[in-house]
């Protein structure tokens, strides 16, 4: 230990330019945080889970989903029905990400070989898919079994959703290559079956009826495993709220 | 400028100061005495006052905007005409048929995914060897769609600055690199490409070809933000896909070269420029060479070689020149 006190060292004043210097650097800190959090806010939608969304067909599971898409739109564009949309700011990380609102707009395997899979440049709707049977979108449940116009005895005259509908549809017997307005194509049923007639997916959907009674024309629909969740009979459905919708990204052996 | 010193003012460093004449080569040393001296200087002068009421071309930059709307409106065309052309955004497209990946959209998601992705690898080398050919940040003045919003923004900025109305905010380049290594420690960290959130270039794109939507609020922001406070704010110091490209760009055979010889040093070139760090060599006694290629920075947008009035500022590819 040295006895010599250390001359008091003044401070030397902080000249324009250090002052300068140091606000510059304190407002590019200050801008550099508000950029990051404003990219953190995208946590919010996903961590509180504001929207589920229904994935297009192939879809991995929800977080390396929204890890390896990339947000090109690719599926948008190459969709038939134009099924697909992308997310907004208020999905957070899911901004741009595609994803089908099945109630407005169903997939219904127009394009038959998955062109929204062959079309993504990542794999996060999975290119292990080939056929429409594969997918695991979600799976159909009767959710308002009172409403169900089945269940109800009730039939369907004229169109399914209304005539001003935009929704699409390809009917298999009205033309094989080009999905068509729903609202161009009546009906006349004694009895709705239309969940189970449109359902592009054989066997996933029957009407089973209610009892043996000949008079008694009432049926429940009812769902198979081999339902992939495209959301057809969510669309077609004439009650509004629909009796039938997804179970987003359920499978079948969770319901 | 050496390689060294161009990528380190890229990721941040302030430029040098000025050097001393041992630093300059035996050219650039003859060149600068002979600016000093008396005849020098008065034949400056003369020069100078020559060439002053010549009007700046806009040349490049209406080829520029002109790529820039062309390229994007291909992306908006092929889709609403269904046309195939160019599937998908700016982030991945298939163009007739190859796939291309926007470089940073394609790491973000390689850090998130952490997984090889072979189409992606497939659409990330055809897109960095394109680039690289092409200079790294042409990418920022020549496609970017956010450039051309960004370049309105900076004209309406520097007017209120003439006005008095607003001040330019400026702030440290190295936000940018800090901005880069957190996005991808996020993107790896969380499972999440939490800057394509915010991304102003995958927003915009999407916005274009597939409609308009909430997330243009953050560009609006942006804007707004470049037009009342910093100057290119998003573009200068904060973007990452900036120096994504900016990094591929540091061995690129075209840039733009610097002649000090026809230089008078009038400074209209850093007056103009986005990246004004790079034309430090244009600074009077600053240039080491007769000749210097800008640094790897340079978005190649071509302003400064419309505004220089002694066409010391030229677009150059190496070895086109013997090759000729």
């Amino acid at each position: 230990m040295s006895d010599a006190n250390p001359p008091v060292k003044k401070k030397k004043p902080v000249t324009v330019r250090q002052l300068r210097e140091r606000r510059r650097v304190l407002r590019s800190i200050g801008a550099g945080i508000g950029v990051v959090g404003a990219a953190m806010l995208g946590f919010f939608p996903i961590t509180k889970k504001w929207m589920e969304r229904l994935r297009p067909p192939g879809a991995i599971d929800e977080d390396p989903f929204l890890a390896s898409c990339i947000k090109c739109g690719q599926c948008v564009q190459v969709c038939p029905v134009e099924a697909i949309k992308l997310g907004d700011l208020d999905e957070g990380f899911g901004v741009g990400v595609p994803y089908i609102d099945a109630r407005s707009q169903a997939c219904d395997f127009s394009c038959d070989a998955v062109q929204c899979v062959l079309a993504c440049p990542t794999g996060a709707l999975s290119h292990d898919t080939d056929v429409k049977e594969q997918v695991t979108m979600g799976v159909a449940r009767l959710s308002r079994p009172k409403a169900c116009l089945a269940r109800l005895g009730k039939g369907v005259k004229g169109t399914a959703r209304g005539d001003d509908f935009p929704g699409l549809h390809r009917y298999m017997e009205v033309d094989r290559w080009t999905p068509i307005r729903i609202a161009d194509h009546p009906y006349d049923l004694d009895l709705c079956d239309l969940c189970e007639r449109e359902c592009p997916v054989e066997g996933a959907i029957t009407i089973e009826r209610n009892n043996f009674d000949l008079n008694d024309l009432r049926g429940t629909p009812v769902v198979f495993d081999t339902c992939v969740g495209c959301g057809m009979c969510e669309m077609i459905c004439p009650v509004d709220p629909p009796a039938i919708v997804i179970e987003k990204r359920a499978r079948w052996e969770d319901v | 400028m050496s390689m060294l010193n161009s990528i380190a003012e890229m990721f941040g460093r302030s430029p040098d100061k000025k050097p001393d004449d041992s630093a300059y080569s035996e050219g650039a040393l003859e060149i600068h005495l002979h600016k000093r001296d008396i005849k020098g200087k008065k034949d400056r002068v003369a020069a100078i006052k020559a060439e002053r009421d010549l009007n700046p071309s806009t040349k490049w930059r209406n080829r520029r905007w002109a790529s820039i709307i062309i390229i994007n409106a291909m992306f908006v065309v092929s889709f609403s005409l269904d046309i195939q052309l160019i599937e998908g955004s700016l982030s991945a497209s298939r163009v007739i048929g190859f796939h291309f990946a926007d470089l940073n959209a394609a790491l973000q998601v390689t850090l998130a995914y952490k997984q090889i992705l072979i189409n992606l690898v497939i659409g990330t080398v055809t897109v960095l060897l394109l680039w690289w050919l092409l200079g790294g940040r042409t990418f920022c003045s020549w496609v970017c769609p956010y450039h051309l919003l960004s370049e309105f923004a900076e004209k309406i900025h520097v007017k209120l600055t003439s006005m008095k109305l607003v001040r330019d905010l400026p702030m440290h380049r190295g936000v940018r690199t800090v901005l880069y290594v957190i996005f991808a420690g996020l993107a790896f960290g969380t499972g999440y490409t939490v800057f394509e959130a915010i991304s102003p270039v995958g927003i915009l794109s999407r916005a274009m070809i597939y409609g308009p939507g909430l997330a243009l609020i953050w560009v609006v922001l942006l804007l707004g933000f470049e037009v009342f406070f910093t100057r290119r704010a998003w573009c200068r110091y904060m973007c990452p896909i900036g120096l994504t490209y900016g990094i591929v760009g540091i061995t690129s055979p075209l840039h733009v070269r610097y002649d000090l010889e026809k230089c008078l040093h009038e400074g209209d070139c850093r007056a103009i420029c986005l990246v004004p760090h790079v034309l430090e060599p244009t600074k009077k006694g600053f240039a080491l060479k007769e000749h210097v290629i800008l640094g790897a920075d340079c978005t190649r947008c071509g302003m400064c070689v419309d505004v220089c009035p002694t066409q010391s500022l030229t677009f150059d590819v190496t070895g086109l020149n013997k090759l000729l």
